[in-house]
């Protein structure tokens, strides 16, 4: 587990967050659009989330990843306003949020199934939030207004429709009009591509990236989907189990995932037991290979947890290698090869090959003898109790 | 090549009869049934209206209009009816909308259904019954008789129209009640959540939202009282004494009192023709809210 300043150490060597000086000072609110400080909800004797500390800078896109049940949509609903901590305070542009009900909140949301009103057409959709605002606004602007949040989502022409004339993914549009059309200062989105088929969704992920990059708001996202998360977020927070695990740019996560859990959530990952010894200077895998220490390994002793990424890993026909194994799968995936292979003494791995790299000869065939070559440095050292729980957890899941 | 062509021809066929006949045995009991019991003796009805009254009562075959000449003279029970049935649903309505939207949205689920259960426990007993009370609570050896004690003199609620509509919102209520219950309980919470995101304070999210999208429960459960109390004879005979009589009271007049069948006929027909009208405007209202929303009619 990180602690806040331990987060923001680790973050300030992206530029994005060079605008965030002193993490979590009072000071820094102003330049925070959203931030969470201790904050706990317990429904009941349940608790859904607890010590929670995240600061999410102005125009941000950050993504809240984590398996169903770890308290990301908790977290979301917070920041709407529709629950209220338990403890702790949510800050929104700097206000305290305590109390503050969700139709006074500066904050939009685009809801999992949409939420659209069955009862009013698009543009009326689109409309609706114009219509709250006070002072109130003319009609004939209200209608430009809401044309041009429609223009934007590129549905233009189709204000007169009914919701249910509407496909998926014209819904998802509408919604996201709907969200964006008040000018809210962050922009909540729960789950919005989880009813999207996958090229659809590939296309919204690109289309809300550019959206927010045109709009210049901060956007939280939510997702249980790490590719989701990782490609169109610059911040990501992983969660589990109501607790913040690690948060920082995608690639930081996924290159240096903080625990076991991580490493195995986002992306895929093989894991090793293993030991290192005081004073030694190499690091005992579970079948008694021993390889340098790694980088990642400082500090650790005794027992541990290896965790080595697929892609890290390249098939040679080389009886040197340090590991030795037997194909036992092939899987074809287009651009590259999935390849099951019984490691002798330490069970079954997972070896991507980038298709570039191989030509049709080159390709092992399950049955074949073949040496697994890495670089020592991409192994991921964590203390195995740690490792223990989090594999755990990875299970459950 | 004949052959061929008629062979799956003659199988759809086939099916086609087939299916034909099991819609007609299903559809055959309800259609005998009403045919029978509202068809035939609305027929003898219609000629009933036409015809004379017997010089020892009962009905003398004849054609003439000489009975509907005489509607005038009923025209306190038309009014009667046709302003205390609407008036009465509307009044159910006011009273039942916070009920059902309390049961449907505010309620506890845990005690959800024993509330709802609760709405409906008042039909375990007779209307009779239930009315019966209500004349006593309303007599003067009921709240009149308890004004009389603290110096309110005088006052007459028994047989007065508020009476009968306190009947009426008593006796109706669990109709309304329900249907506006249900349209309410399949209201997605979400679309709550989004209005008030959306800056929607309570208020305007109840009547932007709530409010529009429960439109057809309360429709049905106005249509449902307001038909069933055109026909209403119990509540105004107990509660309204003979001063505040519905059509259905004169008819049971004119049937078995004073025998006159053919003016009897005559109201029933008119009534049946005023129903029919009612029906058709709330139809129209419907599909327009149907039209123009897109709700599913309960």
């Amino acid at each position: 587990m990180l602690r806040e300043s331990d987060k923001t150490r680790d973050a300030v060597g992206t530029p994005h967050l060079q605008k965030q000086p002193q993490g979590t000072d009072v000071t820094s609110a102003s330049t925070n659009d959203i931030e969470f400080r201790s904050v706990a909800k317990r429904y009941g004797g349940v608790t859904a989330v607890s010590d929670i500390n995240l600061a999410v800078p102005k125009g941000a896109f950050v993504a809240l990843l984590g398996p169903s049940g770890c308290g990301k949509t908790t977290c979301l609903r917070m920041i709407g306003g529709f629950e209220q901590p338990s403890e702790g305070t949510v800050y929104i542009g700097g206000q305290p949020m305590n109390g503050v009900p969700a139709y006074r909140r500066p904050v939009n949301m685009v809801f999992q199934q949409y939420a659209l009103f069955p009862h009013l057409d698009v543009e009326q959709n689109v409309a609706y939030g114009l219509k709250q605002m006070r002072p109130r606004i003319a009609a004939a602007e209200i209608a430009r207004r809401a044309r041009e949040a429609l223009e934007m989502v590129r549905l233009g022409g189709f204000g007169k429709r009914r919701i249910h004339e509407m496909s998926g993914g014209q819904q998802q549009r509408v919604a996201l009009a709907r969200a964006i059309v008040n000018k809210p200062k962050v922009l909540l989105l729960d789950e919005p591509l989880a009813a999207l088929d996958k090229k659809l969704r590939t296309a919204m992920q690109i289309e809300l990236q550019s959206l927010q990059r045109e709009l210049g708001i901060t956007f939280v996202l939510v997702t249980h989907d790490q590719e989701e998360a990782l490609s169109m977020s610059d911040l990501v927070c992983v969660m589990s189990t109501g607790r913040i695990v690690q948060i920082g740019p995608p690639q930081e996560i996924y290159d240096r995932p903080a625990s076991l859990f991580v490493a195995d959530f986002v992306g895929k990952t093989n894991r090793v037991p293993a030991t290192i010894e005081a004073g030694a200077n190499s690091i005992r895998l579970a079948n008694g290979v021993g390889l340098p220490k790694p980088a990642s390994a400082n500090g650790t002793l005794g027992a541990a947890m290896v965790a080595l990424r697929p892609e890290a890993i390249t098939l040679v026909r080389d009886g040197a290698a340090t590991l030795q194994g037997t194909v036992t799968h092939r899987i074809f995936l287009g651009s590259s090869v999935e390849y099951s292979v019984e490691v002798d003494g330490l069970g079954d791995f997972l070896v991507t090959a980038d298709r570039r790299s191989l030509n049709e000869r080159d390709l092992a065939e399950p049955g074949e003898r073949i040496g697994l070559a890495f670089d020592p440095n991409a192994l991921h050292v964590f203390p195995a109790s740690t490792a223990g729980s989090a594999a755990i957890t990875a299970r459950q899941r | 090549m004949n052959v061929r062509s008629n062979g799956p021809n003659f199988m759809q066929a086939a099916m086609n009869t087939k299916r034909n006949l099991v819609t007609a045995a299903l559809v055959a009991p309800a259609a005998a049934w009403l045919c029978i019991f509202l068809v035939l003796p609305f027929i003898a009805m219609l000629v009933f209206a036409f015809g004379e009254r017997a010089p020892e009562g009962g009905y003398q075959a004849a054609f003439t209009f000489a009975q509907f000449a005489k509607l005038p003279t009923r025209a306190a029970a038309f009014w009667n009816t046709l302003v205390l049935a609407p008036a009465g649903a509307l009044l159910c309505l006011l009273v039942a909308y916070p009920v059902a939207y309390y049961l449907a949205v505010r309620a506890n689920p845990r005690y959800r259904l024993i509330l709802v259960s609760l709405v409906v426990v008042p039909f375990w007993t007779s209307l009779l019954v239930r009315t019966y009370a209500w004349m006593y609570i309303l007599g003067s050896r009921g709240i009149p008789n308890l004004l009389a004690m603290i110096g309110i003199e005088d006052v007459r609620m028994l047989n007065t129209p508020g009476a009968v509509l306190l009947g009426i919102v008593y006796g109706y209520l669990p109709l309304m009640i329900m249907p506006i219950y249900v349209s309410l309980e399949k209201l997605d919470r979400r679309l709550l959540e989004a209005s008030a995101d959306l800056g929607a304070r309570p208020v305007s999210t109840f009547f932007g939202v709530t409010l529009p999208l429960s439109l057809p429960g309360v429709m049905t459960g106005v249509a449902l009282v307001t038909i069933l109390l055109l026909g209403e004879y119990l509540i105004p005979q107990l509660l309204g004494g003979g001063k505040v009589f519905f059509i259905g009271n004169a008819l049971v007049d004119l049937f078995l009192q004073s025998r006159n069948w053919p003016f009897g006929s005559a109201i029933a027909v008119t009534l049946v023709a005023v129903v029919v009208v009612v029906l058709m405007v709330a139809m129209r209202i419907a599909w327009k809210v149907a039209g123009t929303r897109q709700v599913d009619l309960v």
